[in-house]
Order: structure tokens, then sequence, then C-alpha cells
């Protein structure tokens, strides 16, 4: 656990020690803002609640997310730094878990730089807080499982770009996978149950559902072993393919 | 103390290093050397524990570098080749990351850090971006790196490539300090540099060991081990020294360079000839510019037995 959070930190400081974190943060700040009033139709609606605010968190997360996560290994691998940190003292699951917490927390920093929206809606009128907090938390958990996919596509390859596309379309196929665009390509050959199975994956019922404020222990459950597997799969593949 | 037993690595199609066996003892200096593509980085990173052999094993200091991982690179002071660095990163933040990665805490991490800036005189660029340094000074830094812990191994790929001739002996006078309370295996391309820092050398080719001797024994393998060379003052002797040192009876064959016209007699197996010459130069009346004994070439050698 030592090692982990010595390479969160190292990890957090490098995203500042570049202009990444500012242009991210600031793009995901404007971008947020402009979805929630101009798309969103916060005024319009008439209503005390962030659910404008929150409904478009997956769509601007596909792009983000995969942006902030495609370095993570990509980055190790083409500088042949990996070799380096992987010749520490350090195990691979220390080394994939610190490095996602960092990133992680940095997704979350961005998250609570929102805060002025909260404000807002609170001056405004009296909105539920507790659907509110619930959808950060949803927010968070979604950021955490597109994070994970990330993850695990930037260990796949030393390309940047490429970590990026791959990450882009994984998250999408998740996203999307309660719907018909996803689901029509089993229903042809696949049993009932196995669209079943892939529906009930969709990160979009469950982020849907924590932002409504209703939390049931199976939406975190579900975000949680999506994050525990796309993190193995990150050292299953970093296990194989770090000498390449 | 390492150790690599039928140590081999396999690649779908190409075996980068193949059933290579070998111990290094504490106040040993390990020289690996071999032509590019021969296996030294894929055997260094085995032993490091970056990869995992196809077969075989290897330990260091006992531990088994896959069965034993952690406890096997806590022993171990690593550079990898080209010594990749994190960037972004100023000198200290990257110095304090690795002595946090080693376990270095309170009193202990302090006089390390000390020490390890101080003996690669890094004092001066503590604050600046590893980027913005100079290659002489990245390097600097990679063996700082390594050398944090104060680990009882040290392995070093290629520790003075691409390095200007200061830094390069610099390098070198570090090596030769610690030599004597570690096991150091440093790889290498520079023959010079087995001379001048190795007390053993393996020269692996295609992935196997094909010599394992001192520097003298495998200057001694060369066909101008003992041989004597020497350059004339008047060019126009040389046809008549040729000849003549070539009667001489344990010489075996002279050679004459072609760009400075020196002279090399090669003795017959095991002779001493250097005494014979100087007599006939003398007795001939030859004016030598010099005349030299040689140890043996090791790049001839080297040629020889990888090629």
């Amino acid at each position: 656990m030592h090692n982990t959070g010595v390479i969160m930190r190292r990890e957090l400081g490098s995203y500042f020690a570049t202009p990444l974190a500012y242009v991210f943060i600031l793009i995901f700040l404007v971008l947020a803002n402009s979805f929630t009033f101009y798309l969103g139709g916060f005024f319009e609606r008439g209503q005390a609640d962030l659910a404008p605010f929150f409904n478009f968190h997956p769509w601007l997360y596909l792009f983000l997310i995969p942006a902030l996560a495609m370095r993570l290994w990509a980055e190790e691998r083409k500088s042949g730094s990996i070799e380096l940190l992987l010749t520490q003292p350090v195990t691979l699951w220390e080394a994939v878990l610190g490095k996602f917490l960092a990133a992680w927390i940095f997704a979350a920093l961005a998250l609570a730089l929102t805060f002025p929206i909260w404000i807002t809606v609170n001056y405004l009128g009296s909105p539920d807080n507790g659907a509110i907090l619930a959808g950060y938390v949803g927010s968070l958990l979604l950021a955490g499982g597109f994070l994970a996919i990330g993850s695990c596509m930037s260990a796949l390859t030393r390309n940047q770009v490429i970590a990026f596309i791959l990450g882009v379309v994984a998250c999408f196929a998740f996203l999307l996978a309660g719907f018909p665009l996803v689901l029509d390509v089993f229903r042809s050959w696949a049993p009932q149950a196995l669209v079943d199975a892939i529906a009930s994956l969709s990160f979009l019922t469950h982020f849907e559902s924590i932002s409504k404020g209703v939390i049931d222990v199976r939406d975190f459950l579900y975000f949680a072993m999506l994050i525990g597997f796309f993190l193995l799969a990150t050292v299953i593949a970093l296990d194989v393919r770090k000498a390449e | 103390m390492i150790k690599t037993e039928h140590l081999s690595k396999r690649y779908e199609s190409l075996t980068a290093v193949d059933d290579v066996s070998f111990e290094v003892r504490p106040g040993e200096v390990l020289g690996f050397l071999g032509p590019n593509g021969a296996g030294k980085t894929t055997t260094m990173r085995m032993l490091a524990g970056f990869i995992s052999p196809t077969s075989g094993t290897a330990s260091i200091c006992g531990h088994d570098t896959e069965t034993d991982a952690l406890a096997a690179k806590r022993s171990l002071g690593y550079l990898p080749e080209g010594a990749p660095l994190y960037g972004e990163m100023t000198v200290k933040s990257f110095l304090e990351f690795i002595a946090d990665l080693r376990g270095l805490s309170g009193a202990q991490r302090v006089s390390r850090l000390d020490y390890t800036i101080g003996r690669l005189q890094l004092a001066t660029v503590l604050e600046q971006t590893i980027e913005t340094l100079s290659k002489g000074f990245r390097r600097r830094v990679g063996l700082a790196q390594a050398l944090m812990q104060d680990p009882p191994v040290l392995i070093l790929d290629e520790p003075t490539d691409g390095l200007d001739p200061n830094q390069k002996h610099e390098v070198r006078a570090l090596i030769n300090e610690m030599s004597s309370e570690k096991i150091i295996v440093i790889s290498t391309h520079l023959l010079e540099e087995v001379d001048a820092v190795c007390t053993r050398a393996i020269v692996i080719a295609r992935g196997r060991i094909v010599a394992d001797d001192t520097p003298q024994g495998l200057a001694a393998r060369s066909r101008y081990h003992n041989a004597v060379s020497l350059q004339l003052e008047r060019r126009q002797d040389l046809e008549a020294a040729r000849a003549a040192i070539a009667a001489l009876p344990l010489v075996a064959a002279v050679e004459v360079g072609e760009r400075d016209a020196r002279l090399t007699a090669l003795p017959q197996a095991g002779a001493q000839i250097l005494a014979q010459i100087s007599e006939l130069a003398a007795r001939q009346n030859l004016q030598l510019k010099e005349l030299q004994l040689e140890s043996g070439r090791l790049d001839e050698v080297f040629r020889t037995i990888t090629a």
C-alpha cells in the first residue's frame, strides 16, 4: 500500500508539472457548463435540480476520460521509463493501482470544481441536495469505470493516439450496451440470456439510476467489479507486453 | 552473489538468450561484452526482473528473480539501457520518489539522498527538470537512482554509452571506487572499458557465452599476445629489417602496417621474442623510434570469437 501511495503521488504531481492538468480542467468545466445551460435548458426547465448537468456527463467523459487515460501506460512504454518503474521493488498491482488512483483523484478534482453550479441551483431554489450528492457519486463512479477501461487500452499499445481511439470505442460500447445499437449486433445470433447480460452491463442504466438519487448496492457493485476487472486486465496486458 | 542457471529467453522466431549460466561474487566487476543484438540487454533485464526467462533461473543474493522478485529487486540497483527517466520531474523530486520506493525513511533517507547527490555532483541541478539536463547529467541521475539504497548488487546497462571522454572517465572512476564491496555487472561494447574497470569479462554472441575470462586472459588469446611491434627511424631500412626479423627462429610472422609502416613480429606459440629483436636491432644498427611489447589486442579477440 505504501508503494501505491508513492506512485500515486508522483503521477498526480506529473499532471500538474505539464499544462495537461490545467487544459483538461478548463475544458471540462467549460463543456460541462455549456452543455447544462445550452443543451440541457437549465433555466428553461424551471426546476431546481441538476439533472441537465449530470445527464451530459457520460458524453463528456466519453472523450475527455480516454484523453486522460491514454498516457497512463503508453507514455511509460514509449519513453522506456516503464523499465525503471518496474525494476523498483514494487509489484505490478501496486503500480497499476497507483496510477489509476492518481487519474481518478484528478478526475474527482475536476468534478469538484463544478461546485458553483451546485451553489447556483441552491441560490435559485431549494433542490434535493441528497439527489445532487448521489449525482456526484454516480458521476465519479462513471469516471472511474471509464478510466479503468482507458488504463487497460493504454497498456495495450505504446502509441497514445491508438490508446485514445481504443479507449473511446471501448467506453462507447459499454456506455450503450443496453441500447439497440449494441444489442442488435448480438440479438440475431446470441441466446436471450446473453443479450440480457450484455444489456445489464450498460454504463448508462447504472449511472442514471444512481444519478436519480436511487442508491442501489448493485450499482455500486457493478462499478467496483468493472473497475477491478479492467485493472486486472491492465496488469495482465502489462505482464505480457511490457518489454515489447 | 548473482547466479544464473541455464537462463534462456526465446521469442517466437528468435532465441535472444540461450542457456546462459554464470556466477558473480562480491568484489567482481563483470563486463558483458558482445556485438549489438547479442543478448546483453535481454540477460540484464532478466537479472533485474523486468522480463521473465523462458526457462532457467536467475537469483540476486539468493533471491530468485521470479519467485522472490521483491527481495531480489531490493538488493539491486539497476540502470536500464539509455537511462530512461521521468523528464517532467525535477532531479530532487525524482530522487525522493526513488528513495520512497526503495523503502528509505527518516534519517537514513536524508543521508542516502545527500550521499548520492554529493557523489554524483547533482547539487547544482536539483531543482531543474530532468528533460532540460544534458546527457551527462541525465546519466548521472540514472546512476544516482541505482545507488539509492546502497544495494549490494549493481547492474548497469551501457553506463558510459553516449558520454564524452571526461564523463566516461568519471563513471569508470565511480565504478572502480565501489568495486571492492559490491557485485557490479556492466554491459558495454567498448573494449577499453573492460580494461579500465572489469575484473572479468563474459563475451556473448547470438545469445550464448563464447568466452568467460579475465581481461588479461582474453587478451592472451590474441595472435598479438607477446608480439613485438617497432617503428623505424629510417623508412629505407624497412625491407631489410622485415627480412631479418622474419628470419629469427622464434618469430612466426611479421606484419607491416599499411599506413604507418609499423613492423609487428608475431611469436611462435608461447615464445618470448623481445630480447632477440632488440639484440638484432643493436647488431644491425637499426635506429628505432619505438619498440613495444604487446599484451594482445582485445578488439581482434572480440572479432575472432564473436564472428
